[in-house]
């Protein structure tokens, strides 16, 4: 395999996890939800993942547990806010910081151990085709589900009456009671939504990208899925690019070290930081187009009238 | 079965008080239940979290070492969060506040004077203000969300000591190890009592939040901060401005991070090293809630959280409990003051029946 | 979509001894109402009467307390909107249940059952807005629609339904009087169709134009079912207010004295993408006058406002005047220091915050104005509470503000009660210039008719009075001289004897192009 396709390889592992975190927020966003909890999520997804692997020898049971913890998760935000209308920005960063001290209580056994990987998937016909055969159609399932989930949720959000009705929330939540649409119960699912894609974003982590379990392996991808939001304006096909961008951005510092270059480790490691203030910047400047794409009603607290 | 809230006429004077006692309460149920599960007896497991540093004066000096930078930085970010600003980043401002006091002591190691800490900590303050500068620049003038800009920054932050320790600041006297030289006497922050660590750090502390506590609650500014958190419609009607708000919230939350910063360098480490704080700038953001964004509550919950670092590191020797612990403690315990917040606005109604109830469910 | 029959004798709807509580507040008390077929019934009643409450119940928002429906004579009980329109009512909030970010066909579709496809919907909707004389682009969105457009999709999504009843709240409040004409025009035809209409205002005028009968409500009770056309506005006002509210003694002539307020060609770019651009505004108000700016919401009222008061200054320091002295670009406290004071739209979270209280309000407005009074400590700003409540109190005492206890949260009050301290608080000053958006918007008749005579009596006292407003019969008892605002661009300034309804309509319609176009995107 030349150069270029190993690459191109690594980069597809490093933006997976992004993708999927970021359409999980971005459906939850849609909704009229702010979920700061993605780091906590993601983390809580990829020590269950390990776990289950684990106890179980079989990484699939692995995926599951990633995703299944990372929805149970989501719904103690999804109480405290949609109930209980508390802060959600506050509620976030609870989350975030639960789950880095319950996954670090979780993973503390693993430490150390050599994880079970997701072994590729190869799909017969599409697999032979030079270049990319090999590049997209011999990948984990966690891959395919990324795609699969962009697809999908572009079909769910601009072709379905539900997606009508999760975007009519988003903009107007008032409204939507008014016009006798659940708004607790789609936000509650939504938000349900956004922990299982952060879940299984966090099990890629542990399973595909570094079968292992580190403590706070995360390392600050979910709030990089969070801006990456932000910079797709709510899109899901634009959530793909850019995710893509900063898998490319992320993993530029392995390569720069093969490569030899001569900067510091700690500075190509802050690459993906930098970039993510960087895109935050350019994509937030215009205050006339940020008001446009952003769901109204994102982050205001709901209280319905009886 | 569905849980209904009500919002009382008037904010509940009394729950406003008793909230975060409750969400203490729970948060120790919710400890004990958890020791449980992992084999752990939960009263003796939370007898040596809770109680057992109460009982000698050497952690009772360690309370304070650790609650000096939560109530300092805790106290800055109630002004950010009251006016609606939310700097996520103090972790950051820590780091960057204590490497800018750093640099008399590293730098010009040979300079002896008096005026070495003073100027330290100046710095310090200086450093810690400069770094939230940016993510109040940008919010105030690019229009950029600052909670991730300034939680990105942390990373930023963390990398840059990282590399400032094991390259340019690396000590030549110590073997190959990331740390700078040990800092000279006049550079150490001193203590306040002889019988433990505590330095004048604490005494930082208490002064600024007594100070913001009398800011807030008398001055024009402090209604400014007020106005400005609850409308800023109305503020700009009363002629206040929510732009100079960012800076003068950031700056001054920055400001006092780096304080912290620095005097934690200073006073306890003795110089620079990779890891220079076990998660302050975050776990401020729990005290600051805690302490129900008042200062002087504050005091109060920077102490208790304090409390659970201590009796953490002692589970951890005692009873050989993970030293995780501590943080699920700190994350439930945020959650359960956020839940029990609520009960101050609202009323909360359980409803059984599905009769009469018109709004939810119509058929669609 | 075929006509509906009339059913015989009987009342369509029938309301029997409806009564709904919120804790131990009765916004409902034991209301009788009926609606025949082909009936425009009216439901008249100042702010706060208890008339949106009434219509939430029939269109199942909110459950009643006790009592019951009857359609067609058999009692029904309506726990949602999907069955009120399943039933045939339909209904026009005052305040639209949009989405802005969404296209017209799409809000219309979501207030429909599911399984229809959504280019159907388009073009039913677009068959039934042009049968009613409501043009309506489908594949417009809503963010780019005027005020009057957006309520065509309500209108359409209600009718898009078949309703026998299509309840209507407050529908003229955000229309020119030519918009008016044409929805009156389509109420004919639902009339004529054999649908009835019950017709929510508190504008005795229309109602005796387009409705057959009338029931008044006074404080959640019924107080009269009446045949409005039978009645003099007096006595509807009667059965509305109770008793005889004073009328406004009116300015007459007064001396005039120097040009206290000036804008001199001031043109603003709007903010942001849904606000309206000041276009060449000129305006002289000088001691001594009331000059009313009339004009329907959303045409740059609060565009001017923002400009006048400071609150947005501009560039150019020569646009704006106060007292003779360039104010363009000075900011809302220096301006305050000149002698100005102003009294945004929006109570609660602009003139005042809701949550902290009185005198915390009052400091809000005064904190410059009065500095040495309120604020001590020198450059601490240490606040002098104990002065600031005294100060509170006298305001609260002059412009008999009723509250619950001293110095109650701002939000605890009711509109009028809040609006008398708002204003009282700027009168407390006695500023040379006074500028007023919307004085009496969601005020009890009571508290509106002490407002307004407060202005008329600072006008008189020598100061230069600029209020803006939406409701003609207001301009028309306060105004010595009266513009009409429209898309941003001020109409000459007239004498207000000079003007008649009729002619300010004119104005109005005459600045912007009002035919019946379909309605389209018609933002640059």
């Amino acid at each position: 395999m030349g150069m270029i396709e190993a690459i191109l390889l690594t980069v597809i592992t490093a933006a997976t996890p992004l993708v999927i975190a970021s359409l999980g927020e971005l459906v939850t966003e849609r909704a009229g939800v702010l979920n700061l909890g993605v780091e906590g999520m993601m983390i809580m997804g990829a020590a269950l993942a390990f776990a289950a692997t684990q106890a179980t020898g079989s990484p699939y049971v692995g995926v599951l547990a990633g995703i299944a913890g990372g929805a149970l998760f989501s719904l103690l935000f999804g109480f405290l806010t949609l109930t209980l209308v508390a802060n959600q920005v506050a509620t976030g960063l609870a989350l975030t910081i639960l789950g880095l001290g319950v996954s670090g209580q979780i993973g503390e056994p693993f430490v150390g151990m050599s994880g079970i990987k997701l072994q590729p998937i190869v799909i017969p016909l599409l697999a032979d085709i030079p270049f990319l055969g090999p590049l997209l159609f011999r990948q984990d399932l966690i891959f395919y589900l990324s795609i699969a989930l962009v697809i999908g949720i572009s079909w769910f959000l601009f072709s379905s009456r539900a997606g009508l009705k999760l975007r009519a929330i988003g903009d107007n939540h008032a409204s939507a009671h008014a016009l006798g649409i659940h708004v607790i119960r789609t936000r509650y699912l939504a938000v349900m939504f956004g922990g299982a894609c952060a879940g299984l974003a966090g099990a890629q982590l542990s399973l595909v990208y570094t079968p292992q379990w580190v403590e706070n392996m995360s390392a600050g991808r979910g709030w990089i899925a969070l801006a990456l939001v932000v910079f797709a304006s709510w899109r899901p096909w634009r959530v793909l690019a850019g995710g893509y961008l900063f898998g490319a951005v992320s993993i530029s510092q392995l390569h720069a070290q093969a490569f030899g270059i001569g900067i510091p480790s700690q500075f190509l490691s802050a690459l993906p930081y930098l970039a993510t203030v960087v895109v935050l910047i350019l994509i937030s400047h215009n205050r006339r187009v940020t008001l446009i794409n952003t769901p109204a009603s994102l982050g205001k607290p709901f209280v319905p009238d009886r | 079965m569905r849980i209904e809230l009500e919002k009382r006429p008037r904010p509940s004077a009394l729950l406003s008080i008793l909230s975060p006692f409750l969400a203490l309460g729970l948060t120790v149920i919710a400890g004990g239940i958890m020791f449980a599960l992992i084999g752990k007896n939960p009263v003796a497991a939370l007898y040596g979290f809770f109680v057992e540093p109460l009982t000698d004066i050497w952690s009772l000096h360690e309370i304070a070492v650790k609650a000096a930078p939560l109530i300092l930085i805790g106290a800055g970010l109630s002004v950010c969060y009251r006016s609606n600003n939310w700097n996520i980043g103090a972790e950051g401002q820590f780091i960057m506040g204590a490497i800018a006091g750093s640099i008399v002591p590293v730098v010009f190691h040979g300079w002896h004077s008096p005026l070495v800490l003073p100027l330290m900590l100046i710095f310090g303050m200086i450093g810690g203000a400069l770094y939230a500068a940016i993510p109040a620049f940008l919010k105030a003038h690019m229009n950029t969300n600052e909670i991730l800009t300034s939680l990105m920054l942390v990373y930023i932050a963390q990398l840059f000591l990282d590399w400032l320790v094991r390259g340019p600041w690396r000590s030549p006297d110590a073997y190959n190890f990331p740390v700078t030289r040990d800092f000279a006497r006049e550079a150490i922050l001193p203590e306040m009592i002889a019988s433990g660590r505590a330095n004048l750090g604490f005494a930082f502390a208490i002064l600024a939040a007594i100070g913001l506590w009398f800011m807030m609650r008398y001055t024009l500014k402090g209604f400014e901060i007020s106005v400005l958190g609850q409308s800023e419609r109305a503020g700009r009607f009363a002629g206040f401005s929510s732009r100079r708000m960012i800076w003068f919230s950031m700056l001054l939350s920055g400001a006092l991070a780096g304080l912290a910063g620095i005097s934690e360098v200073s006073g306890v480490i003795g110089k620079l090293q990779p890891i220079i704080s076990p998660g302050y700038g975050f776990t401020a953001i729990i005290v600051a809630f805690l302490g129900r964004l008042n200062p002087i509550g504050i005091i109060a919950a920077g102490l208790f959280l304090a409390l659970t670092y201590v009796g953490g590191e002692a589970v951890q020797l005692t009873l050989n409990v993970s030293d995780k612990i501590t943080r699920v403690f700190q994350g439930l315990l945020l959650f359960f003051v956020l839940s029990c917040d609520t009960l101050i606005q609202y009323r909360i109604r359980l409803v059984f029946s599905r009769l009469g109830r018109s709004s939810e469910g119509g058929a669609h | 979509m075929s006509d509906v029959k009339a059913s015989g004798d009987g009342a369509l709807l029938a309301v029997r001894s409806l009564t709904k509580l919120f804790g131990s507040f009765t916004a409902c008390n034991a209301i009788d109402l009926d609606i025949r077929p082909g009936e425009i019934h009216a439901l008249l009643g100042e702010n706060g009467a208890g008339k949106s409450t009434l219509v939430k119940m029939l269109f199942g928002v909110l459950a009643p307390t006790s009592g019951e429906i009857l359609w067609k004579g058999e009692p029904v009980r309506i726990p949602s909107p999907a069955a009120a329109r399943r039933i045939g009512i339909g209904m026009v909030f005052q305040h639209f249940s949009l989405f802005e970010a969404l296209t017209v066909a799409e809000n219309i579709a979501l207030s429909l059952p599911p399984g229809i496809s959504l280019s159907r919907v388009a073009a039913e909707a677009s068959r039934l807005s042009r049968l009613y004389g409501l043009p309506l682009d489908p594949n417009a969105h809503v963010a780019d629609l005027s005020v009057g457009e957006r309520q065509r999709i309500e209108i359409v999504r209600a009718l898009l339904q078949n309703p026998e009843l299509i309840i209507l709240d407050e529908p003229t409040s955000v229309l020119t009087p030519q918009e008016a004409d044409r929805l009156f025009e389509t109420l004919a035809k639902l009339k004529a169709e054999g649908r009835s209409v019950l017709y929510i205002s508190h504008r005795l005028e229309e109602v005796q134009r387009i409705c057959d009968r009338a029931t008044v409500l006074r404080h959640g009770k019924v107080t009269g079912a009446c045949d409005p056309r039978r009645e003099t506005p007096a006595s509807l006002a009667r059965m509305m207010v109770g008793s005889d509210v004073a009328a406004v003694s009116a300015s007459g002539t007064n001396a005039k004295g120097d040009v206290l307020l000036e804008a001199k060609h001031l043109t603003v770019r709007a903010r942001s993408p849904f606000a309206v651009m000041l276009k060449d505004v000129c305006l002289k108000v000088r001691a001594g006058e009331v000059l009313a700016i009339a004009g329907v919401a959303g045409n740059g009222q609060s565009e001017l406002f923002d400009a006048l008061s400071g609150e947005y200054p501009i560039s150019d320091p020569a646009m704006v005047s106060i007292r003779g002295r360039p104010a363009g670009n000075l900011g809302i406290s220096a301006r305050r220091l000149i002698g100005a004071g102003f009294v945004p739209e929006e109570r609660h979270g602009h003139a005042a915050v809701p949550a902290l209280p009185l005198s915390d309000n009052l400091v809000l407005a005064r904190n410059q104005s009065d500095r040495k009074t309120f604020l001590g400590g020198g450059v601490l700003g240490i606040i002098r509470q104990a002065v600031v409540r005294l100060a509170s109190k006298r305001i609260a005492d002059t412009m008999d503000v009723r509250k619950s206890g001293e110095n109650p949260a701002a939000g605890s009050l009711s509109g009028g009660n809040l609006q008398k301290f708002i204003v009282g608080r700027e009168l407390d000053r006695q500023p040379a210039v006074l500028v007023v958006n919307q004085p009496t918007w969601g005020v009890d008749a009571g508290a509106a008719s002490r407002i307004r005579q407060a202005l008329v009596d600072l006008a008189r006292s020598g100061s230069a009075v600029l209020v803006i407003s939406q409701d003609l019969d207001e301009i028309f008892e306060v105004a010595t001289e009266i513009a009409v605002i429209s898309e941003g661009r001020l109409s000459d300034t007239y004498p207000a004897q000079a003007l008649t309804r009729e002619k300010i309509g004119l104005l109005m319609g005459g600045m912007h192009g009002e035919n019946g176009e379909v309605a389209h995107a018609h933002r640059a």
